[in-house]
């Protein structure tokens, strides 16, 4: 593949203690006050890295105009292809907490909490107990279940709250009434380790990588038949070839890759197209949380998309009734298509249930779901159509 | 103003599809469906009474106004 100068900002080897981070990029660039932070954030077009892509800036800028903020690290990742808030959370520890306490400064908060997963706890606690002197704020660990809804905001607020890693209907943002009411920064781990990095380096070097509209890195976890499945960092707007080549490459030759993780889109392998939200848009996609998943041609698209299908409709939380109700009917008329159910209906069906379930929810898992099924239907088209006169392309035998 | 629905109280008993029939469907399982395909419906001025009394009189208190 490719010889790549591979870009390392948040996922840099080395000494991952206290004195080695200090050492690598000196102490933490406090600002002195409230607000001071946001216009070298907003300078700099850092966006979340958690998968909406929203920018941290307005949101840092919403959060210090209420009183008494909190700010939260958000590093549950529920999605079964995504690793890169976990690697990040325990190879590099202490950028994220530099982040949080800058975002706490930035925003006005006094406290701060990180929510991380059962993996990354004892790593974390030993970060923590590395820093007295070295952080403004306390922070406090909070465990994050291993479900798929459990970073969603309203569910981290929940957490926080010691109530269960549930989604909550929120007629308010949680930017202004999050955690027991208050003004609440909940970002994304990878996000507070890019603004520890931005605002000791500044906007200019951040902008060295990435687009022009969409700056920086971002972590990639990349999947599926790749010869070095893992975690990358790579800058936005890279070819999906490029990127798939820091995971070694393909293993077969691919059918689809499918970005953006489980409430993402398959696409063709196209290698040049750019991995931006500008680049994906027109094929419905983005690169949401940096998950790939590359399918060989040697797989049945309808059955992987079916397994991920009732893999979501099972992750449901159980809240909501035309997720409870429509996730598992949705889920089962894809499987039906994939095991070669010849109803000619199916496809239709399958459209008209992920109508039916979008924007119906206290959260976005029916219609990240629906987003799923459909790309199905589309990128696998003419699965589709194999597999209404009983046949499939990857020649195996149904289910 | 705007009709918020909480899914996570609504369990679907009608009584807002059957006040707001202009604005709110049913789906097969009962529960409400937005005419307009939004999140959050738009509410006429000529529907306000029967919007306010929907939000009432729910017997999930599952309906709001929003500005």
């Amino acid at each position: 593949m490719t010889a790549t100068l591979h870009v390392r900002r948040v996922l840099a080897a080395g000494p991952a203690d206290l004195a080695g981070h200090a050492g690598r990029h000196g102490p933490l660039p406090w600002r002195g006050g409230r607000g001071l932070l946001i216009p070298t954030v907003e300078a700099a077009g850092l966006t979340g890295r958690g998968g909406a892509g929203f920018p941290t800036a307005r949101k840092l800028a919403a959060v210090a105009a209420g009183r008494r903020p909190v700010v939260v690290g958000n590093g549950a990742e529920g999605e079964p292809a995504s690793g890169k808030d976990l690697a990040l959370l325990t190879g590099n520890p202490h950028l994220v907490l530099d982040g949080l306490q800058l975002a706490a400064e930035a925003v006005g908060a006094a406290r701060g909490h990180l929510y991380a997963p059962a993996g990354a706890v004892p790593r974390l606690r030993a970060a923590l107990a590395e820093r007295p002197g070295w952080d403004r704020v306390p922070v406090e660990l909070v465990e994050a279940p291993d479900t798929f809804v459990a970073g969603e905001e309203s569910a981290v607020v929940a957490r926080v709250e010691g109530h269960a890693a549930l989604p909550r209907d929120t007629p308010r943002r949680v930017v202004e009434h999050g955690v027991r009411g208050v003004p609440t920064l909940v970002q994304n781990v990878e996000t507070l380790a890019h603004l520890a990095l931005l605002a000791r380096y500044g906007p200019g070097w951040f902008r060295e990588q990435g687009t022009a509209d969409e700056p920086g890195t971002f972590l990639a976890t990349v999947s599926g038949a790749v010869a070095a499945p893992g975690v990358y960092e790579a800058p936005y707007g890279v070819p999906l070839g490029e990127l798939l080549g820091q995971a070694a490459g393909p293993t077969a030759p691919l059918q689809a890759v499918l970005v953006g993780g489980y409430h993402g889109a398959w696409l063709r392998p196209d290698t040049a197209l750019p991995v931006s939200r500008a680049g994906l848009r027109p094929y419905g996609a983005s690169p949401g949380a940096g998950v790939l998943v590359a399918l060989p041609t040697s797989a049945c698209g309808l059955v992987e998309s079916a397994r991920i299908a009732g893999y979501l409709a099972g992750q449901g939380a159980g809240q909501c009734g035309p997720c409870v109700n429509g996730l598992p009917r949705l889920a089962d008329t894809l499987d039906r298509l994939a095991r070669r159910d010849t109803d000619p209906g199916l496809p239709a069906e399958a459209r008209r249930l992920s109508a039916l379930v979008t924007n119906r929810g206290a959260c976005h898992h029916p219609d990240g779901t629906a987003r799923l099924v459909l790309s199905s239907l589309s990128t696998f088209d003419h699965e589709v159509r194999l597999h209404l006169a009983g046949a499939c392309t990857a020649g195996r035998s149904a289910r | 103003m705007k009709l918020h629905i909480d899914w996570t109280a609504c369990d679907g008993r009608g009584l807002c599809t059957e006040l707001l029939p202009e604005l709110l469907d049913r789906d097969e399982w009962g529960y409400p469906l937005p005419r307009d395909g939004n999140p959050e419906p738009a509410v006429p001025a000529g529907l306000d009474a029967p919007a306010r009394r929907a939000a009432a009189q729910c017997p999930r208190l599952a309906l709001r106004l929003v500005p």
